[in-house]
């Protein structure tokens, strides 16, 4: 545990820390690779769409001791999908609702036989009837009306709180969280329900929030980063990316260990079902979220800025600095050292460490909550 | 250490106490609330509780049959959503079964009756002139203005400030039981609207017998009243004046219901004149109101009044004593609130393309067994009890602080949820339910981040008191930045959505607010509070703040350092 604590401390004072933005092609490499397998599997399996948006077929039977759960199996075998099951009534004079999806006029005939020859009842009895959907064209045009919306405004927030880049690379870091998350969804071939879509939207928001806190911290890292000459925008985003890294991890482990518990522990009861469908899309939503807040949008972000020329500028004196530093003498060797805005060389000899990343313009003393009195 | 008080702006920071005794109020209130109004759970959805099945089946009207086809399967299937699930946190369930049934599925306690009104009833609504009206049914008695209906009437609402103020208590002269023949049949030939008017004098000599046999206080002869009347043409309707049936004669519809853009509760308390429903006009729907208001004005009574005839009985007879122009205009009648709120709900949603009756009413067991949601809360809290023990093995002390938030969290979401059961028709499904797990998630980042910040300034040397508010503008910052993202998503979707998705979208707001809340009213002042003690203050290596192990070094100052800002701009 010291050892955490201590990896923490020295990620703060970037003694220790991974080069994030330096392998960033292998991450957009792995990036795409999964994006392209999720893409393939929706192009050749396509998404396995609950009741609720295509409909499909209602049977009622006549009253019957069979069980719900035993009614559900029955029908799921008969036509190979996912049924709903209801009692309607109460007592013993109960009838079933079964609700299957994806099933037309022709196969239902054929389920209904089935379903009346399993529960021992006439086949007459077993009205089969079709059944829109209850999640209508309306409802799924008004999401994607409001995702949209959405979309745009957050971008313009995000380009004014930030700047145009942070955006831009945090639409990316969604587009590929939702992308994954979805391919996932058809390869497994998992009923997608409006349970699943609440997942998704779940996802969306939490996916920005997390890209959010990490660019909030960049942003203030490279407040004044042209005033000084010691390191590069990449640097101080790989700075920035390692100082919220723990926590990323923290709060990644704390948002997704109670969905793994419903994925494994309530899909292991249960084996599938709603819970399954809900706990599987934010899983990999999460997952893919914290991944992509880090290694993806962070990276892209640095990418973007450097292109700029004041950044290329920059890069340019702090490559030239060094390159000076290091012919004056070998001793001082690139400190571990806080002060970003130190213009002075010789100050880097003393490891000490400031206060982290502020501009050097401050009015000193201005609120200080200790009053300074040691 | 003095104590940290120069300068502070909000009172948070120097008065924790006052922040933390007005959430534990804020908790106390809610829970008090929610075990008096007898709602102790949140209300579940019918995948998780079951419900109220119903259906009802589309009738057609003769000659008419091909009106009954997907399309306005479908229109209405949409209509009977809005109605049923207005904010969409209702859970109810609209589907097409077959050719000419509709399935509603409504969760276990909502008035299923209520429910059964507002899906059913096809809301046509028309103005239409009255020609005569009087009480129907025993001693034709005049109107009775003393009752609380009085005598509704007709007034600009929000309308330019020209209108004088209308007295309204006088009452309207009662009907005289004579038949105004001639000025009668003028009214049924008088071209008020641009449909073509009532035909032959032979059709109004069959109106005026049959208004003048019809009894209103007969239920049969009441539902069959005006039953098959033509937009165009004029009809005899029944209404309701406080406690008297009224029959009345009325000439072609003036304006259709198509024509209210929007409709409205409202308690009126200028003119005490109780519940009313505020109409908005479409562009057409105003100028013919207007044209209409205009032309009855110069009426004599009762010919000055207009009805409101919905699904052909007449709610409401307003007279009119100018022309109403501006496109809004008021029902107002004896209405309580909760017919008011169904009225104006009807009218904003539009009136069903067909009629429909009810076919069946039966109770649903849940969609997805008992044993899913149990099985949900089970891994939930599973989940919920690893997330305690990474806290408490990673944050030591710190974790009571976020656990204790969390509970906070919790119990405001809990009571939250259980008093929008009864007020605004919430019900929780099994997909809400995992998204407040994962709220979790969202709730507990806010103190991480914090923590993490805190932990960052005692590594930079300083003591565990300074640290804390330190911290905070910056956490501040990026709390109230990405929460505002989270905010952002949930105000355009609820907004803009229909159904489920407005729902969720209900939900998240309700949790990033309550996660703004906690954090600025709970765990900030509590953590000031805390680093008061000599457990964390000192930091005490089980306090998760210990110096040392977080690898602090001690300020070593050889120059004046600027220090850092407090008080950061607001995203």
């Amino acid at each position: 545990m010291s050892k955490l604590g201590n990896l923490g401390a020295r990620l703060h004072r970037g003694e220790v820390g991974y080069d994030f933005v330096r392998n960033r092609k292998l991450w957009y490499g792995i990036s795409i690779l999964i994006t392209i397998t999720a893409i393939v599997g929706l192009a050749v399996r396509g998404l396995n769409m609950g009741i609720e948006f295509q409909g499909g077929a209602v049977f009622n039977t006549p009253k019957t001791t069979v069980s719900v759960a035993q009614a559900q199996e029955i029908a799921e075998e008969a036509s190979g999908h996912d049924a709903i099951v209801q009692k309607l009534g109460g007592g013993d004079k109960a009838t079933l609702r079964i609700q299957v999806a994806g099933i037309d006029t022709k196969q239902a005939d054929k389920v209904s036989a089935e379903i009346a020859d399993k529960l021992g009842v006439s086949e007459n009895d077993v009205t089969g009837e079709l059944v829109g959907p209850s999640w209508g064209e309306q409802i799924a045009n008004k999401a994607w009306q409001g995702l949209g919306i959405f979309l745009i405004l957050v971008v313009i927030y995000l380009a004014i709180a930030f700047e145009w880049r942070m955006a831009l690379a945090a639409f990316v870091a969604l587009i590929h969280d939702i992308t994954i998350t979805v391919g996932i969804y058809a390869l497994v071939g998992f009923e997608v329900t409006p349970g699943t879509v609440i997942g998704l939207l779940t996802i969306l928001g939490y996916s920005l929030y997390d890209t959010v806190v990490v660019f909030d911290s960049l942003k203030e890292q490279t407040k004044d980063i042209t005033k000084q000459t010691r390191w590069t925008y990449s640097e101080i985003a790989n700075r920035s990316i390692n100082g919220t890294l723990v926590r990323s991890i923290n709060t990644t482990v704390v948002a997704l260990l109670p969905v793994a518990g419903l994925l494994f522990i309530g899909g292991g009861f249960l084996g599938a079902g709603m819970l399954n469908d809900i706990s599987l899309s934010l899983f990999v939503g999460l997952a893919a979220g914290a991944y992509s807040s880090i290694f993806i949008a962070t990276p892209l972000v640095a990418d973007l800025k450097e292109r700029e020329p004041q950044m290329k500028a920059l890069k340019k004196r702090v490559l030239a600095k060094r390159a000076q530093t290091a012919a004056e003498g070998p001793a001082t060797d690139v400190p571990a050292d806080d002060e970003l805005y130190d213009d002075e060389p010789e100050d880097t000899a003393a490891a000490v460490v400031g206060p982290r990343n502020q501009p050097a313009s401050r009015t000193r003393g201005r609120n200080r909550p200790s009053g300074k009195r040691r | 250490m003095a104590a940290p008080k120069k300068g502070r702006k909000a009172s948070a920071q120097s008065k924790p106490g006052r922040s933390l005794a007005l959430i534990l109020i804020a908790i106390a209130a809610l829970t008090g609330g929610m075990f008096a109004s007898g709602h102790t759970t949140p209300r579940l959805g019918i995948d998780l509780a079951g419900g109220t099945s119903i259906t009802l089946r589309a009738e057609a009207e003769p000659g008419q049959e091909s009106a009954i086809n997907k399309t306005n399967m479908d229109t209405a299937v949409q209509i009977m959503e809005r109605r049923v699930n207005g904010l969409g946190v209702s859970e109810a369930e609209v589907q097409t079964q077959g050719d000419k049934n509709i399935i509603v599925n409504i969760p276990k306690g909502t008035d299923s009756k209520q429910a059964r009104d507002q899906v059913g009833t096809t809301a046509k609504l028309y103005f239409r002139p009255v020609l005569q009206r009087e009480a129907s049914g025993g001693a034709a008695q005049p109107t009775p203005s003393a009752s609380p209906s009085g005598s509704p009437s007709a007034s600009p609402s929000g309308s330019s400030a020209k209108d004088p103020a209308k007295s309204t208590g006088s009452a309207t002269p009662s009907a005289t039981a004579t038949t105004q023949g001639r000025a009668v049949t003028g009214g049924l030939k008088a071209d008020t609207s641009p449909s073509p008017s009532a035909g032959a004098d032979g059709d109004v000599a069959k109106l005026q017998a049959a208004y003048t046999a019809l009894d209103c206080s007969k239920p049969a002869q009441r539902a069959d009243a005006g039953k098959d009347a033509k937009p165009g043409e004029a009809t005899v309707a029944c209404g309701k004046d406080g406690e008297v049936w009224t029959k009345f004669l009325l000439g072609p519809v003036a304006v259709d219901g198509t024509e209210v853009k929007d409709a409205q509760a409202s308690f009126d308390t200028t003119r005490a004149a109780g519940w009313q429903v505020d109409m908005k006009f479409t562009g057409t729907g105003s100028k013919k109101f207007a044209d209409i208001t205009g032309e009855l004005s110069k009426q004599q009574s009762p010919q000055n009044e207009f009805a409101i005839v919905l699904d052909d009985e007449v709610v409401s007879h307003p007279y009119v004593q100018q022309a109403i122009t501006g496109g809004n205009a008021q029902i107002s009648g004896s209405f309580t609130q909760e017919e008011a709120k169904s009225l104006a709900n009807m009218l904003s949603y539009g009136a069903l393309p067909l009629t429909f009756s009810e076919d069946s009413v039966t109770t649903v067991t849940a969609a997805l067994g008992g044993e899913q949601l149990e099985a949900g809360l089970i891994a939930g809290a599973i989940g919920l009890a690893l997330v305690v023990i990474y806290l408490l093995v990673y944050y030591r002390g710190l974790s009571i602080i976020a656990i204790l938030s969390l509970l906070v969290s919790a119990a405001l979401t809990y009571t939250i949820m259980s008093l929008l059961g009864p007020t605004i028709g919430f019900a929780l499904n099994l997909p809400a339910v995992c998204g407040a797990i994962v709220a979790i998630g969202i709730t507990a980042d806010s103190f991480i981040v914090y923590f993490e910040r805190v932990r960052d300034e005692i590594r930079e040397g300083r003591s565990l008191r300074p640290a804390v508010e330190r911290a905070w503008p910056r956490a501040r910052r990026t709390i109230l930045v990405s929460d505002f993202v989270s905010f952002l998503a949930a105000a355009v979707l609820f907004i803009v959505t229909v159904g489920k998705v407005q729902g969720f979208a209900f939900t998240l707001g309700l949790t990033t607010l309550l996660d703004v809340v906690v954090v600025f009213l709970f765990t900030k002042p509590l953590l000031t509070l805390l680093a008061r003690t000599k457990f964390y203050g000192g930091g005490h290596p089980w306090s998760g703040l210990d110096p040392k192990r977080l690898g602090a070094r001690p300020p070593l100052r050889r120059t004046r350092r600027p220090s850092a800002p407090i008080e950061t701009k607001e995203a």
